[in-house]
């Protein structure tokens, strides 16, 4: 038996997950549209590739990855492109976002798919392009581009794998009945990372203990493997990355650092399932496990979804009553958010849609005084003082919020949870978060602009002071001309007439002498054909090396170059005659 | 569809606040019962003005605060306060005594400093020192309890107790006397010994005081009962009996003519458990943290320990759970726990490494 650590904190909230395991994984009819939003994991937004009113096919790429973190997409089913618009899309603040539209033809008709059954033959990088194009993003509600988390770590050397089947927030079962009906798969799908990743030394399967018969499946199928399978005790939030290295391992995750930083790569069982399926079976992922359930809906249960199917489309068909429903929720009670509207589609993310009671989640009580029980600190996974943070987060006080850490808090919701008070805590860190984030950005806005600033400042003082010693320059050579010029000795006098003969005077000298003329034309020419040695210079590195367009430019400025030096000889020789 | 939108997590354990309160004022019920047997209805009386005064105190200031006023009257708090202040009141004490500490608990000690949650003192503590440093005499006339009592005496009936109470009458001779903690306090030269022998108070008592420990043993069985409802956690009442345990055990000095008596005699008389249980666990003006309620609890069972031997009154809880009030936040700034992922705790004020 592998030791397991008790991680601290963590509540018993009513698991709530009998009712959708009832049956197996349903399927639903196509639905007459499916709407994909081009943002539905961490990171940028994918770039569409298709255009409206193309044709397209089942698993065809409707986006591709635009940045060095980001996931292509692909249709779910064959049919036409129809819009290339805003939808609203899950989003705590209800907002829209960019997304494609397609209606269905009802074929189903595949693209062509490229398998890879002997991946044991591939490289690494071939398998880690093969699940990024097939857009495959972590599973268990984070949504992190898998290939990119398998890049960074085979830069570093793992020794520890681990899945996460613990599926800690109530309600949902999508893994735990995908691991029932297709753990074969799944253990494909591991052992396809694990080659990937170059065999680590452990693997291990982490299941909360409430799940039995997902256990049993695992067991059947990593007999005889080095997969382990560990089993906890069931507590939230268990399966959150950094709780769950603890309990496997004993090793807390530093802060702010990875998962492979310590030699860990920790991904979800549903994802290592649609790993297989894009590996194995060539097919991208189009589709996921959901769970449909809360006592609003007649039935209970889980679909194996196309990604972009509208949650009204899935209520539809399972006798959903609005007038029981208290809230629509994506995601589980603990983390999920709520929707403003049904209209919005699955995304690769959503393990569940949760549609209460009235009775079963009711309308918060409004919140009362913060008495400072520390109920919270006793459940808080991270063992920070949630109670302290309420207090700073209202006062805004920053710096005390850094120093207790609260950029630690994962956001699990369990003080909420256990709060008498009724208090929404995690909205508050939420927020504070936002604040804190925007004020360091202004702060380093404001760094650069100073930056600038003082740079300017520099800058204009040099120029001030070569100004200053040209004037100081030209007030010597007036005066040597007044010495020069025998009036001048008498013009210190203060009478109107001397001042103005003074003026006049210093009119005079200002029109340079010819002499003076000269000299000055002379310096000119001899700059410009110092600037026209360096343009041709220039040229010749270019015409050797550069592009075409830095060739037409240094051709101009040679030719600029030599103008200059023609005007300013023709000048001089004027000057002379 | 349209639908409405909350933050997440959705959904709460049931427990409240109102209902946490209500709790403690139910686990108080063995101790009251103990009390009002042992030293009649002047307890009892206590309890009513106490609790009225509170409730009309709360609800005069919350209405000048321009604050909902059963929203806020329904958490219970001020009862709360009431009761604990009744609790440590004299019985029998005159009835301005009452409304002049429950108010001032009320008004002064909650409310100004913004009601629930923000008082950084122990309301109910200071509306008793306030009324023991103003009035000694009435604070300090304790009844004696009831096996104790001559045989043709016997406590007031309640009319009478209501004349003592609000007329002023005196109460009967023999129905007054010292407690087990002022016998020490007055001690001229005798040996524990010979204290426990010349006096009925510790002669007739099972094991630490008569009428004080069977008290004390009924909040203890309360404040068990909130811990196991999990109210509040061991930290604090633990660490506050044990130091002072351990400081009688210390000084003890074998039963001498200096000694300030036997760690039992402190753990169960005065307000020792009421105090442990009842009031350092009140959490809005103790220290947050697990380690730092254990430094709280441990400081208020020394100052305790310390005022009763050294100090110039009888009982100490009510300073010393004051003090410990005050040494709260600074308590609160070293004992930060260390947050999973990070190396040591840092200190509250840490600053943010600059790059």
């Amino acid at each position: 038996m592998r030791r397991i650590w008790n991680a601290p904190g963590g509540i018993h909230p009513p698991d709530n997950k009998a009712q959708s395991l009832i049956s197996g994984i349903g399927h639903l009819p196509l639905p007459e549209k499916l709407i994909l939003p081009l943002t539905q994991h961490v990171g940028t937004a994918a770039k569409t590739c298709v255009l409206v009113g193309e044709k397209v096919l089942k698993g065809q790429k409707l986006a591709s990855a635009n940045a060095s973190i980001s996931a292509p997409i692909h249709a779910p089913s064959s049919g036409w492109v129809t819009a290339i618009e805003e939808r609203p899309v899950a989003h705590p603040s209800g907002m829209s976002a960019p997304c494609i539209e397609i209606t269905c033809d009802g074929e189903d008709r595949w693209i062509e798919r490229v398998s890879y059954p002997d991946y044991q033959q591939a490289s690494a990088l071939q398998l880690r392009n093969l699940i990024a194009n097939a857009g495959v993003t972590g599973l268990g509600g984070a949504g992190f581009p898998s290939a990119i988390k398998l890049d960074g770590a085979a830069k570093k050397h793992i020794d520890t794998l681990i899945i996460n089947a613990t599926e800690c927030e109530p309600y949902i079962t999508a893994d735990d009945i995908l691991i029932r009906e297709r753990a074969d798969q799944i253990i494909q799908g591991i052992d396809i990372i694990s080659h990937l990743l170059g065999r680590p030394k452990t693997i291990l399967i982490g299941v909360e203990n409430n799940k039995p018969e997902a256990i049993a499946a695992l067991n059947l199928y990593c007999h005889g493997t080095n997969i382990e399978v560990v089993t906890f005790p069931t507590k939230y939030p268990s399966g959150g990355e950094k709780q769950l290295i603890y309990i496997l391992t004993g090793k807390e995750l530093p802060s702010g650092q990875l998962p492979a930083d310590i030699g860990i790569v920790c991904l979800n069982s549903g994802t290592a399932f649609a790993i297989k399926r894009a590996v194995i079976d060539g097919e991208p992922l189009i589709s996921r496990i959901t769970t449909l359930t809360g006592e609003a809906c007649g039935i209970n249960r889980n679909y194996e979804v196309l990604i972009g199917t509208p949650v009204s489309h899935l209520l539809r068909q399972n006798d959903f009553d609005q007038d029981l429903c208290s809230r629509l929720i994506m995601g589980g009670p603990m983390m999920g958010m709520s929707l403003a509207s049904s209209e919005v589609p699955l995304i690769k993310t959503s393990t569940c849609i949760l549609a209460p009671s009235h009775t079963e989640i009711p309308d918060d009580d409004p919140a009362q005084a913060c008495i400072r029980c520390g109920l919270c600190s006793e459940v808080c996974p991270a063992s920070l003082l949630p109670q302290q943070l309420y207090w700073y987060s209202r006062a805004k006080d920053h710096e005390r919020l850094q120093s207790h850490n609260l950029f630690d808090c994962i956001e699990c919701g369990a003080c909420s949870y256990v709060c008498p008070s009724n208090i929404p805590l995690v909205q508050y860190y939420r927020s504070s978060k936002g604040d804190i984030s925007n004020s360091l950005a202004d702060k380093a806005t404001a760094a650069v602009a100073r930056e600038r600033f003082e740079f300017r400042q520099v800058r204009l003082e040099k120029a001030d002071n070569a100004r200053e010693y040209k004037r100081e320059a030209r007030r010597l050579s007036t005066e040597q001309a007044k010495l020069a010029s025998p009036s001048a000795v008498q013009s210190t006098g203060s009478s109107a007439a001397d001042i103005i003969k003074a003026a006049q005077l210093r009119g005079i000298t200002k029109q340079a002498s010819p002499e003076q003329q000269r000299a000055k034309l002379e310096r000119t020419l001899l700059a410009a054909q110092m600037r026209l040695d360096e343009a041709e210079q220039r040229l010749l590195q270019v015409t050797n090396k550069g592009s075409a367009d830095q060739q037409t430019q240094q051709l101009a400025s040679v030719e600029a170059a030599k103008r200059k030096v023609e005007q300013t000889t023709q000048r001089l020789t004027e000057v002379s005659h | 569809m349209a639908f409405k939108q909350v933050s997440s997590p959705h959904g709460h354990a049931r427990q409240k606040t109102s209902e946490i309160m209500q709790l403690v004022v139910l686990a108080t019920v063995p101790g009251m019962l103990v009390l009002t047997y042992q030293f009649g209805w002047g307890l009892l009386i206590n309890l009513v003005i106490a609790t009225l005064s509170a409730i009309f105190a709360e609800t005069l200031i919350l209405k000048l605060r321009n604050r909902p006023i059963k929203f806020y009257l329904r958490d219970y708090s001020a009862v709360v306060t009431a009761v604990l202040l009744a609790l440590a009141l004299p019985p029998l004490a005159p009835w301005w005594l009452v409304v002049v500490a429950t108010v001032f608990s009320i008004v002064i000690a909650k409310q100004l400093y913004g009601g629930l949650g923000s008082n950084p003192f122990n309301p109910a503590m200071v509306g008793y020192v306030v009324a023991l440093i103003s009035f000694p005499i009435e604070m300090t006339t304790w009844i004696t309890p009831i096996s104790l009592l001559a045989a043709d005496v016997s406590h007031p009936a309640l009319l009478e107790s209501l004349s003592i109470v609000f007329a002023g009458n005196s109460p009967v001779d023999g129905v007054t006397g010292a407690t087990p903690l002022d016998l020490f306090k007055h001690n001229d030269g005798l040996l524990v010994d010979q204290i426990y022998q010349n006096n009925t108070l510790f002669s007739r008592a099972s094991f630490a005081g008569v009428g004080w420990e069977w008290a004390n043993v009924a909040f203890l069985i309360g404040g068990l009962a909130l811990l196991k409802a999990r109210i509040f956690t061991w930290h604090g009442p633990i660490a506050m009996l044990g130091t002072l345990a351990l400081m009688s055990m210390l000084f003890w000095d074998g039963g001498s003519s200096n000694s300030p008596g036997s760690p039992i005699m402190h753990l169960f008389s005065g307000a020792s458990m009421l105090g442990a249980f009842f009031i350092v666990t009140d959490p809005v003006s103790s220290a947050v943290s697990n380690r730092g309620r254990l430094i709280y609890g441990a400081l208020i069972g020394l100052l305790v320990y310390v005022i009763r031997a050294w100090g110039s009154y009888p009982d100490a809880v009510a300073f010393a759970v004051l003090l410990g009030n005050f040494a709260a936040p600074f308590i609160d700034n070293y004992t930060v726990p260390r947050t999973y992922g990070h190396d040591q705790s840092r200190s509250a004020t840490a600053k943010e490494k600059s790059e």
